[in-house]
């Protein structure tokens, strides 16, 4: 175990968002978190920090990684944690979401993971429930655990995240990560770009603390970071962009591209990757270059750190 | 490919004097007597008294002649790939250079469509064959031109693509018409836009009044386009993206971008010689070659153009060349087709304004050179030393009668046939050649 520092809890109920939280709050789970992933790479054995204690992860959108993820650090962790998915519930029978989360409140779960299409449902599911709730994507707003992992990848490669300049590259729009990092990486003092067409872009995105490029050669240049987005399947015949083929030669990464940024800049993304698309199969595969598959393995102990730090003893 | 007289494209690099000749400069502003000496592709001197060898220059007289830039034409139909039996890239060539237009820009109204990169390319070989004027490409702005999807803007740019419009339609989803100038934004790309809302002029044939009324025919609103323009002022607004207007013909339209240009949106326009030369009354006993798409308006209108023009809110003039063959013509009004050709009147068209406007020669040719060459960010369009040397030699007052049966464009609907007018191109140079001499 790593040396406890002077943050004695995280303080609020639950984790919505990276939007409002204080550096303090952000470092409290960061920090759990690296203490999480140096016990996991030294051990195999399961914690009892959650032992006795009930999750419920609630996803009304499809999910692997994030799912498992959540599911895998509960686990770990000693905690009951049940899968609900909106095919096999009464969802489907047309619940509504005030309902649902009325029913699972009376189950008295000590931790609700929740994933929903769209924006702000997971913080009007948190109102009507008594334990904490963590937002595991809603819709284009939120993603705060990917952001807090990405911050951790970073922190592990570059030691610090203040001072650092990161490029976003994509489909901006659409992306909760996007979002959500953007926060972050604010708060803990980064330099933050984003990089797109400008059909991908939204508008005033620069009230959020960013920088706005067009053109990879001027968003990369000099970038520590460089965090690619997934382009959606339907976004990227004629509707946003015109086609996958110019999509990938202008906003693509390429080994071509990555010459702009900083000789050693880390390549992340938050997957699933279209290789071929955003990013160059061959770079995706470069482990000194990419952080894709330690970002995995941090999601892990960020989500540990999660849900430790928002069951409360009861 | 070889061309018979007048044409000339062979590859013989022969250099040129152009003695005494009144130079039209319009990035000085200056109309000068003085000597062009051309020297392989480029204008290697422009002054007065110009001595060379005489074995190595072919020396040209233009006393009292006027050596311009030569014209940029921004809106034609080429007919290929797809319309043949209409006009060729060669015929399409032959016609610009005998009307002294140096670069023509093809709409993508081709079948295919313009609407990817391997099209620019097999247009451009074949234009390079032919080898008199140069041949530029717009592209579609959406795929297949139906205005559903956009197309690959940024790599048919890369293949040469000026500009993108989807020709003779409207982009009328305004939805897609924001991606467009929103995507477009993001490399400085120029969307054109054909004025129409479709809804509006669907089954119109004529402009919508007296004239329509009194021929039982449909009329188009002069608002249709109008509102089209409105919309994306709107858009323009928002995405800061490069906008120009087509072949504008109303009173609205004109007063419209005065405004917006007043309020420093990036917007500039164009007409064409009909809409400041012709009035609907031009339709009388059913013309069908008076037939064209955006329709003849009325006179006020018609002045309206023209004050667009003498004020500078009109940027460009283009011919709108939209050549169709008899059979698409020599039909009932209704089913007749929309255009007329326009390559080889655009000249005297143009000087009509001089004549009878007070419209100042160094402005008319500006119209027809260096302000679409700006639009368009070509290299073209102006008459200096070390530029191509893209130039006319014309005559500004001679005489003649516009004959469409002497046309080298394949089609000969022009609706300016029979007409007297004054001013003959006489001598093309493209890249230096002397590719046309009357």
């Amino acid at each position: 175990m790593i040396e406890e520092k002077v943050f004695k809890n995280y303080p609020h109920k639950h984790l919505l968002g990276i939007e409002g939280l204080l550096p303090d709050s952000i470092n409290y789970l960061i920090n759990l978190s690296k203490k999480y992933a140096n016990y996991l790479e030294d051990n195999n054995q399961k914690l009892d920090d959650l032992k006795n204690k009930t999750c419920i992860n609630l996803f009304f959108e499809n999910s692997t990684r994030t799912r498992t993820s959540f599911e895998l650090a509960g686990k770990k962790l000693g905690a009951d944690m049940l899968n609900i998915s909106v095919g096999s519930s009464s969802i489907k029978k047309g619940e509504t979401l005030i309902d649902t989360a009325m029913t699972l409140n009376a189950m008295q779960p000590d931790l609700i993971v929740v994933r929903h299409n769209d924006a702000g449902a997971v913080k009007l599911l948190s109102e009507k429930v008594n334990c904490g709730v963590i937002n595991a994507g809603d819709g284009p707003h939120e993603h705060p655990t990917q952001a807090l992992l990405d911050s951790l990848t970073i922190l592990r490669r570059k030691k610090t995240i203040s001072g650092l300049k990161v490029a976003i590259c994509g489909d901006i729009m659409h992306s909760r990560v996007a979002r959500s990092n953007i926060h972050l990486l604010n708060t803990l003092g980064a330099e933050v770009r984003v990089i797109g067409p400008a059909t991908l872009i939204p508008k005033q995105i620069e009230s959020m603390g960013v920088k706005v490029f067009y053109k990879m050669k001027e968003g990369l240049k000099d970038v520590d970071v460089i965090i690619m987005l997934r382009l959606q399947l339907e976004r990227m015949s004629g509707s946003f962009v015109p086609s996958i083929r110019e999509y990938f030669r202008y906003y693509g990464l390429n080994n071509e591209k990555l010459t702009y940024a900083q000789s050693d800049a880390l390549v992340l993304h938050p997957g699933p990757m279209n290789r071929g698309v955003e990013i160059d199969s061959e770079l995706a595969d470069d482990l000194d270059r990419s952080a894709i598959f330690e970002q995995v393995q941090m999601g892990v102990a960020v989500r540990m750190a999660c849900l430790k730090a928002l069951v409360k003893d009861r | 490919m070889n061309l018979k007289i007048p044409f000339n494209n062979s590859k013989l690099p022969i250099n040129y004097l152009l003695k005494n000749g009144s130079v039209i400069d319009p990035d000085k502003n200056t109309i000068e007597k003085k000597d062009v000496l051309i020297e392989g592709k480029i204008i290697k001197d422009l002054k007065k008294n110009i001595s060379v060898d005489e074995k190595k220059f072919k020396i040209i007289d233009c006393n009292n002649l006027f050596i311009s830039p030569g014209i940029v034409d921004m809106r034609v139909n080429i007919g290929e790939p797809g319309f043949e039996h209409k006009e060729t890239i060669k015929s399409a060539c032959k016609a610009a250079a005998s009307g002294g237009v140096t670069s023509i820009v093809c709409m993508p109204n081709t079948n295919p469509v313009i609407d990817q990169p391997a099209i620019i390319q097999s247009i451009q070989r074949k234009a390079r064959e032919v080898s008199l004027s140069k041949v530029f490409c717009t592209g579609c702005i959406t795929r297949g031109a139906e205005g559903n999807e956009i197309c690959e803007l940024q790599l048919m740019r890369e293949f040469g693509a000026l500009g993108f419009t989807d020709g003779n339609k409207s982009v009328s989803n305004a939805r897609v018409m924001k991606r467009a100038l929103n995507y477009a934004k993001s490399f400085d790309g120029l969307i054109i836009q054909h004025p129409e809302e479709p809804e509006l002029s669907q089954e119109g044939m004529v402009n919508e009044g007296e004239s329509a009324t009194r021929m039982g025919l449909t009329g188009i609103p002069t608002y249709s386009e109008a509102m089209i323009i409105e919309r994306d002022l709107w858009l323009v607004r928002d995405t800061k993206c490069r906008y120009h207007v087509s072949h504008i013909s109303t009173k609205e339209s004109v007063e419209i971008i005065r405004k917006a240009k007043k309020d420093g949106l990036p917007i500039t326009c164009d007409t064409a010689p009909p809409y400041f030369i012709l009035n609907e009354l031009s339709l009388e006993n059913y013309r069908t070659f008076a037939k064209l798409s955006p329709p003849l308006r009325t006179e006020e209108d018609r002045n309206y153009i023209i004050g667009g023009i003498l004020d500078g809110t009109i940027d460009v003039i283009v011919s709108d060349h939209t050549p169709h063959d008899q059979d698409a013509k020599r039909l009932p009004f209704n089913q007749a087709e929309f255009g007329g050709v326009g390559l080889e009147t655009l000249l005297p068209m143009t000087l009509i304004l001089v004549k009878n406007y007070n419209l100042s020669l160094i402005k008319a040719i500006s119209l027809i050179t260096k302000n679409p060459s700006e639009i368009l960010g070509l290299e073209t369009g102006t008459i200096s030393p070390d530029s191509e040397a893209d130039l006319i030699v014309f005559d500004l007052e001679k005489p003649w009668k516009i004959k469409s049966e002497n046309f080298h464009s394949k089609s000969k609907n022009s609706p300016f046939d029979n007409i007297l007018v004054q001013g003959r191109n006489l001598m093309t140079f493209v890249r230096g050649r002397l590719v046309y001499k009357f």
